[in-house]
């Protein structure tokens, strides 16, 4: 991104020696950061290296126990996040805090509510500010729609909004693309160079190498509350940023040999799969997957994926349609069933279906099999040696970090929570691996491991299914690749038959050959 | 470790709160406070009687607070404990008046059937929430009152009722009391009046409820901990997709769930029964047993043991509590439900602490 917007002249931020401790912890290592007007910033880390604390610090959620901020060359005292707003400070966090069934407007000025009369909200002079606003920086909504009805690029962009009505001079995006697609991506980028040609300043929390290279002027390296660097963005590759970040030298690309494929491991039939609400997602999809293959699944989220991925675990109902796994049809199985036929499953969500954040290690990791023997008795009493036992062989197998048994799985990193998911699952006995979004909020060092995992699993003779929204890791990975749009696998190419840009079309509906 | 610490910290500074709350309240009431702490305080250490009695009222809370942790576990709200209760109750009364049984069997029998009601009761609020997707705490506030007109009406049956609104007390085969008959026999007498401080403990209705109420702490803590019933009944409690997505059957795990713990509540409601009341009564109001049992698990950390301490402690500032009210104190003994109140209320909010503690060390700051 040019720099022609950059007032060197005019430090907006500065942080002096910032040091942040939740107990023993030291999140925040004397960090030193500088901001001036009219740059975009990237405060590049691995997950848990300190960048959001860093911010909060910024923002005010968090007090530092040492060190002094200087905002527009005050000194910040007593600061909270309502001082910060006062100061032109605004903060877009990852997980969206807009009220669902409010409308778009109405988000924009809460708190701030124009009012006619005696307390009564002036709607039409909300709606009328709001859209001079978005028109202004051009960032598109539509005043008058509901959040719960609006998509995930336009819920962030009246995130946006919401701080700049406030008065936002200086915006903190934290990890802005984890939930975009790759066109919402390009306008974010879009948005952010409007923003700071009219003299605003940004903040880019992220661990996206690409990001940083394609949003950004500058970028302070954050590695296990230390800063490492601050580095010219046209001064350095993506290996170079890569390399500071997690400390040595990281592999991009998986390497993998040729593979001939095996017998047919999963056959999908006309399958019909509706949502929550009743509406068809998954229309007629059909697809096949080979022993010692990756299939990948490309697609833009909300082409009915998840209920693909939710109708074949056994978790939602098939409308019609056939799924056969190893020559068993389960169609109608449940999701034990499907697990002991041999198909494992690494969900989208870790959190969420993932894993019981509350139970720790160990107990997570017998999740399908706590009734089976060794684990427990014919009685069903639990056999905590073997459960323990079977819990630090993983652990070490799967170098999960810290390795404790006992450790809660909430306590863990993103990275490593990964990971318990797949040491589990690839511990069941299994045929086939489907793996939803693997990499999804991962740092580079993370998505090596899964990554390399998929192969292994693939080079063992196993068939893979990757569904992912990011189209890089589909077409790194894959030996075939599948373009599902509108719930139909529209097209299927061998890995090399088709460009990037081919694909991306397919994905968006058009047609491949024109 | 640590967050079981500062749950401890919590639950002990509520209940520091809940004491100096109740002092101030007694001190603009008018009331002395320390001296009315140690008329309660003698009122549950001073003799054996009284604690006897404190261990008596303690027993059916134990109880309640265990149900109501159980549904817990699972995710699952049990405002249901009183209904629970008072099903129970009737079970145990009717049974123990119509049925002849001899003794040591026939109380054995009906608490049994008095569980399994209970649990019947507790179970179709889970019934109709995995089916129907009722709202358990909608469903168990109904049924509480479904169970507490079924009780009032029992007491109307002709064949059952002693007098107006009391029913005939259980047959002596079935009471749970220790020493029932033969206290109050002429040997049992002359042989109490020997040992002053057993005769002082037994002028209370002794019974092995207690027992029963620590068995019953001890088995729900052995499944929670050491089953595969515990497991998948924790798994849906703490993440209940991830429970589904593991093969756990949600639906089935909350109507296990409600069985359990309405079947503690049923049983609590025997005990009280056959070791207390020995019949029913009309009732004018709930009497409390399952609402005090959401304050026993919310202070007993929603673990069994701690229900046991909890319990006690409830038990015993009831009893206490109810000793204020005579000369030369006065006081109301609603002071201790106002102390209740705030320790749970102070329980459920562990945030608050955090930002006293935190306004405390600003303060110091700026000393």
């Amino acid at each position: 991104m040019g720099k022609e917007y950059i007032d060197y002249d005019n430090i907006v931020v500065e942080m002096k020696g910032i040091v942040k401790k939740f107990g023993d912890f030291t999140a925040n290592d004397h960090i030193d950061l500088t901001v001036h007007k009219g740059e975009v910033h990237a405060l590049l880390g691995e997950n848990g290296a300190g960048k959001s604390t860093l911010m909060n610090v910024l923002y005010g959620f968090y007090e530092s126990t040492e060190g002094e901020i200087f905002v527009n060359g005050e000194k910040l005292t007593d600061h909270s996040p309502t001082n910060s707003i006062a100061k032109g400070i605004g903060m877009v966090h990852q997980h969206f805090m807009l009220v669902q069934n409010f409308t778009v407007a109405e988000n924009i000025v809460l708190g701030n509510e124009p009012v006619k009369g005696k307390g009564l909200m002036d709607r039409e002079q909300a709606i009328k500010e709001v859209r001079e606003l978005s028109e202004r920086y051009g960032l598109y909504v539509e005043p008058e729609a509901k959040i719960q009805d609006i998509s995930v690029g336009m819920q962030q962009r009246v995130e946006i909004l919401k701080t700049l009505y406030r008065g936002a001079e200086i915006l903190i995006l934290d990890e802005p693309t984890a939930v975009l697609t790759p066109q919402e991506i390009e306008e974010l980028i879009d948005i952010i160079h409007n923003l700071v040609k009219e003299g605003k300043t940004i903040i880019i929390i992220t661990h996206k190498l690409n990001e940083v290279k394609s949003a950004c002027d500058y970028c302070t390296i954050i590695r296990r509350g230390v800063r490492i660097d601050t580095v010219d963005v046209d001064d350095v590759s993506q290996k170079d940023l890569a390399e500071k970040m997690v400390g040595r030298s990281v592999e991009f690309k998986v390497e993998k040999e040729e593979l001939e494929a095996g017998d047919l491991i999963l056959k999908v039939e006309d399958l019909h799969v509706r949502d929550n609400r009743n509406i068809q997602k998954v229309k007629g999809l059909n697809l096949e997957v080979y022993q010692g293959e990756i299939l990948g699944v490309a697609g833009v989220d909300g082409n009915g994926q998840s209920e693909f991925l939710e109708a074949i675990n056994g978790l939602r109902d098939v409308e019609s349609g056939k799924i056969t796994a190893g020559g068993v049809d389960i169609t109608y199985a449940k999701p034990k069933d499907v697990n002991e036929s041999g198909v494992v499953i690494i969900p989208e969500d870790r959190q969420k279906r993932g894993l019981v954040l509350d139970f720790n290690l160990a107990e997570n990791f017998i999740l399908q099999k706590f009734k089976k023997n060794p684990f427990a008795s014919e009685r069903g009493i639990l056999a905590d040696d073997e459960i323990y036992k079977y819990g630090e062989r993983l652990i070490k197998e799967f170098d999960i970090r810290p390795p404790k048994v006992k450790q809660l799985a909430g306590e863990l990193s993103g990275g490593n929570q990964q990971k318990v998911v797949i040491a589990r699952e690839i511990s069941n006995v299994h045929d086939l691996l489907i793996a939803v979004q693997p990499t999804r909020g991962l740092d580079v060092g993370a998505i090596e491991y899964v990554h390399k995992s998929l192969v292994e699993e693939r080079n063992k003779g196993r068939g893979v299914l990757l569904i992912s929204f990011e189209l890089d890791e589909i077409m790194g990975m894959s030996d075939r690749i599948a373009v599902i749009y509108e719930g139909e696998i529209v097209k299927v190419f061998k890995a090399g038959e088709a460009t990037e840009k081919e694909i991306g079309l397919l994905m968006a509906g058009g047609e491949a050959n024109e | 470790m640590s967050k079981k610490k500062s749950t401890l910290t919590i639950i002990l500074f509520s209940v520091l709160i809940g004491f100096l709350a109740g002092g101030i309240i007694l001190k603009l009431a008018g009331y002395r406070p320390l001296e009315t702490y140690l008329v309660m305080l003698k009122g549950i250490f001073g003799s054996p009687k009284f604690m006897s009695y404190s261990i008596l009222k303690a027993t059916p809370l134990i109880l309640t607070g265990l149900s109501v942790m159980f549904a817990f576990r699972t995710g699952l709200f049990n405002i249901g404990a009183e209904g629970q209760f008072i099903v129970g109750a009737i079970t145990a009364a009717m049974l123990g008046y119509y049925l002849h049984l001899p003794y040591v069997i026939h109380p054995l029998v009906i608490l049994l059937i008095a569980t399994f009601v209970g649990g019947l009761w507790g179970g179709l609020a889970g019934f109709f929430k995995a089916r129907f997707g009722v709202n358990e705490v909608i469903s168990t506030i109904m049924l509480n009152w479904v169970a507490f007109y079924l009780s009032n009406f029992v007491v109307t049956i002709e064949s059952f009722v002693k007098r107006i609104n009391v029913s005939y007390s259980i047959q002596p085969t079935a009471s749970i009391r220790i020493l029932g008959e033969w206290k109050t026999s002429d040997a049992g007498r002359a042989w109490l009046m020997e040992h002053p401080v057993l005769f002082d403990m037994f002028k209370s209705q002794v019974n092995v409820g207690v027992i029963i109420a620590i068995l019953a702490v001890v088995i729900s803590g052995f499944i929670l901990n050491k089953t595969t019933l515990g497991y998948s009944l924790k798994a849906v409690g703490y993440n209940k997709y991830a429970a589904e997505f593991g093969g756990i059957d949600v639906k089935r795990n909350m109507f296990t769930s409600m069985f359990i713990a309405g079947s503690i509540s049923g049983l609590a409601g025997g005990i009280q029964v056959l070791g207390i009341s020995h019949n029913l009564s009309t009732l004018a109001a709930m009497e409390g047993f399952g609402f005090d049992g959401i304050a026993v698990a919310l202070m007993g950390a929603n673990t069994p043991i701690g229900c046991l301490l909890s319990g006690l402690f409830f038990g015993a500032l009831k009893y206490g509590g109810s000793k204020i009210q005579t000369p030369p104190i006065n006081a109301p003994s609603e002071t201790v439900n106002i102390m209740v109140g705030i320790i749970v209320l102070f329980i459920s909010m562990p945030k608050l602490i955090d930002v006293l503690k935190k306004s405390i060390a600003a303060r110091k700051k700026v000393k």
